[in-house]
């Protein structure tokens, strides 16, 4: 006789499929989900370029920011997003709340889901925070950055800067160049363009990789997200459509991943020279914040060529629709 | 209590005794405490048939029927974490015992992790006294390796080992000098008492969260590779082998650590080495939260901190190799590493979560459940293997005359992990309100019954 062993059922969770309530990651979304993001991204990003541009789509709802890093773009997106939509957008930072007196994540969350909060927006140090508030409260949880696991609207803004400028992105090749290992932006980019059918060619320092790739085709998750990890920058670069260059943390140095970021600059920073291997008029991006110099050049980093700009303000507009589509249906 | 001079005839069971290689339907009879004989007997044998060669007077013996039921030694936990002295929140000796018999243990080895660590002879006499009155089951104290477990100097092992320590450990903390632990093996050599010492290499890895793999790379999770583990048992063969040292590795949960081991005992160097239950039944997908399934999207339940432990879950080949290690006698012993957290330690993000998962009531759920081992290669691994390394032939037997320590398994009865199942003050298990088997039915120290799961709501069989 064989065992059946399936999930208890738990008393939190009311809904039939918890994950589809909330923006976990990018893992949970499908081609055409993303897709459709895009578009309505697009909507809002022509609206307020008309402006001044207020909703009331969100009126009466209250969005809560709970942030436990620093961020300047993630944050304040979110928060001009919110407010655009007409929802009330309360920001918590850790160092200026109780969190400072001990209080666990926890019993913060719980706190602000009992004052009422319909959606709140974490980012966290921790893998997996977003997913353990998710399990305890009542609000809509929506992940603004997780430990090394995920940013998920980074990777649909990303995705649809891209797709602004070349179009349908089936087959397109977009090499991802810096750290892969400690990085939660190249995770949910790499599952995001790969389900929307991009190839992607990965270069870095083999230390900052995740431990069991090797050259060649290997996997991000179980579930067969593939990469092609590439020996030198310049052969993860050769005729890409184009190219995402990730920040170098700066702490890889004294942890000992790195010699020092001069050699990092000089073997694997986006330049001018190594962008020319690209095909014609491949562009660059860059989540930010940039450490520019260092991984990237300041004339590619500001050339014609650069997306970064298009991706903060993209940020807002895309940050409207993911608001628009978790928290509309709650007010 | 019961009075010990109770005459208790366990009857028709599948008696399986390795320490006597006994596996047949026998009567078990237990006169004042002690074993007074095992009968074989028929179904429709009448009880007084068999009394001439113990002496029993049936008419006064107290009959329990074990028919379909296997009769085995109470079992021999060598890693039982009691929280006691110091974190008494967690678990105590009555709270730890309550587990223990609950999942057929009746000896149980305290691991010296307590505030102030069992590094001295009070401090052991202390947890001692306290296990006397408040412990049904028999605790064997650990001494630590080094004073304050901070691997710096030898603790007094000579006063230890009068104390009564079965071994020395700094517990979860690993003895990273090679210089302390060869002193430490040297020292102890003549004692005949094993340092056990914990096999991480935190000079490799300092922060982990999870074994390094796929499921910690999908999840952004900091890993530690099996290497931590596999270089340090190296390591520590290598120091036993020049000392002639006795070692005992706890917690094995790796492929190569197991080969290692196997070489190691074919150099015939003194080394044992146990592994835990859900090293052999669970695998790193557990921290999917989807009972070790890969699921399509991670869900809410995803980052399950009751899948969290050091050493980490590890791969389904160092599943096998752990099993197979197990059925060829490389590993010595299962051991629970029984580690009680309140809800706090586990309720909260995966890198906060505590390390470790109580196991002594889930013991053979998992692996005669779950991980479908032979289920008299689970009791040879809980009773003849663990008292060898205990060095003490009084437990973990039915000769005759020796203690009635012993436990009844019903193989096929269900019962349900909840809190009121669970005898532990703490609830930090993966298999929290699932249903599993087998069962303890029944669980006796000298002869007393300190478990009856008829009287705890189980159906009486």
């Amino acid at each position: 006789m064989t065992l059946t062993l399936s999930r208890p059922t738990d008393q939190t969770d009311t809904t039939l499929n918890p994950s589809s309530k909330h923006l976990l990651d990018v893992d949970s979304l499908s081609a055409d989900q993303i897709q459709s993001f895009i578009d309505s991204t697009r909507d809002y990003r022509d609206f307020r370029a008309s402006r001044p541009y207020k909703s009331d789509i969100l009126r009466g709802t209250s969005i809560y920011t709970l942030f436990f890093e620093n961020s300047t773009r993630t944050r304040v997106s979110f928060e001009h997003a919110g407010k655009a939509l007409g929802a009330d957008v309360i920001n918590i930072s850790a160092d200026t709340s109780s969190v400072n007196k001990g209080e666990s994540l926890l019993n913060t969350a719980l706190t602000l889901d009992a004052m009422g909060v319909d959606s709140l927006i974490i980012r966290h140090p921790h893998s997996g925070a977003p997913h353990f508030v998710a399990r305890h409260v009542n609000a809509t949880v929506i992940n603004a950055g997780d430990g090394a696991h995920a940013h998920p609207t980074q990777a649909l803004l990303d995705v649809m800067t891209l797709h602004d400028y070349l179009g349908d992105l089936q087959g397109a090749k977009l090499a991802i160049i810096g750290d892969i290992l400690y990085s939660r932006v190249a995770r949910s980019d790499i599952i995001a363009f790969h389900k929307m059918g991009v190839q992607i060619s990965i270069a870095a320092p083999p230390t900052l990789l995740p431990h069991s790739w090797k050259h060649g085709t290997n996997t991000l998750n179980p579930t067969g997200t593939e990469v092609t990890l590439h020996e030198s920058v310049e052969d993860a670069i050769r005729d890409a459509d184009a190219i995402m260059c990730l920040r170098l943390q700066l702490e890889r140095q004294t942890s000992g991943l790195l010699p020092d970021v001069n050699e990092y600059s000089r073997v694997w920073g986006i330049n001018a020279q190594r962008l020319s291997l690209a095909k014609q008029d491949a562009p660059v991006m860059h989540p930010g914040p940039m450490n520019e110099g260092l991984e990237i050049s300041t004339d590619v980093a500001h050339g014609r060529l650069s997306l970064v700009t298009n991706q903060v303000e993209n940020g807002v507009a895309m940050r409207m629709s993911v608001l628009e589509h978790f928290c509309a249906a709650i007010g | 209590m019961q009075p010990q001079s109770q005459t208790i005839i366990i009857r028709n069971g599948r008696v399986i005794d390795p320490s006597q290689r006994l596996d047949a339907i026998s009567d078990v009879v237990v006169i004042d405490g002690l074993i007074a004989g095992i009968e074989s007997s028929g179904a429709n044998q009448p009880s007084n048939s068999l009394s001439p060669r113990v002496g029993l007077n049936s008419e006064k013996a107290r009959v329990i029927d074990a028919t379909n039921k296997v009769v085995a030694p109470g079992f021999i936990d060598l890693h039982t974490h009691l929280r006691t002295p110091g974190q008494e929140w967690k678990e105590d000796p009555k709270t730890a015992s309550d587990a223990a018999v609950r999942g057929g243990f009746t000896t149980i080895c305290a691991m010296p992790n307590t505030y102030p660590a069992q590094d001295n002879a009070s401090v052991v006499d202390a947890l001692m006294q306290r296990c006397a009155y408040e412990s049904d089951a028999r605790v064997r104290p650990i001494g630590a390796i080094t004073k304050e477990r901070k691997g710096q100097e030898l603790a007094p092992m000579h006063e230890l080992a009068d104390a009564g320590v079965i071994g020395f450990s700094d517990d979860g903390d690993p003895v990273m000098s090679p210089h302390i632990m060869r002193q430490a093996l040297a020292y102890s050599s003549d004692l005949n008492i094993p340092i056990i010492n914990h096999a991480e290499d935190r000079d490799l890895v300092s922060e982990w969260d999870m074994n390094e793999g796929a499921v910690a790379t999908h999840l952004g999770l900091r890993g530690i590779p099996n290497s931590a583990e596999s270089m340090m048992i190296a390591r520590d063969i290598v120091l036993a082998s020049i000392t002639n040292g006795r070692l005992h590795i706890p917690h094995v949960s790796t492929a190569e650590s197991v080969e290692i081991v196997r070489r190691a005992k074919a150099d015939s160097i003194r080394v044992t080495a146990e592994t835990t239950p859900h090293h052999l039944a669970l695998t790193e997908e557990w921290v999917y939260g989807e009972c070790g399934n890969v699921p399509a999207t991670l869900t809410p339940y995803a980052y399950n901190t009751n899948a969290k432990m050091a050493p980490p879950l590890r791969t389904e080949t160092d599943r096998q190799a752990l099993i197979e290690g197990l059925n060829d006698g490389t590993i010595d012993a299962i051991a629970t590493d029984h580690a009680p957290h309140a809800d706090t330690d586990k309720i909260c993000t995966f890198t906060e979560a505590a390390n470790g998962i109580i196991g002594l009531e889930t013991a053979l759920s998992l692996t005669v459940g779950m991980a479908k081992i032979d289920i008299k290669t689970v009791i040879e691994r809980l009773t003849v293997g663990p008292r060898a390394i205990l060095n003490d032939n009084s437990v973990g037997t039915l000769q005759p005359g020796a203690r009635a320590d012993i436990t009844i398994i019903d193989p096929n009865a269900e019962w349900e992990v909840n809190r009121s199942t669970l005898g532990s003050k703490s609830h930090n298990t993966p298999l929290l309100e699932f249903n599993v088997k087998p069962r303890i039915v029944a669980t006796f120290v000298s002869g007393v019954t300190v478990w009856d799961a008829t009287e705890n709501g189980a159906p009486n069989a």
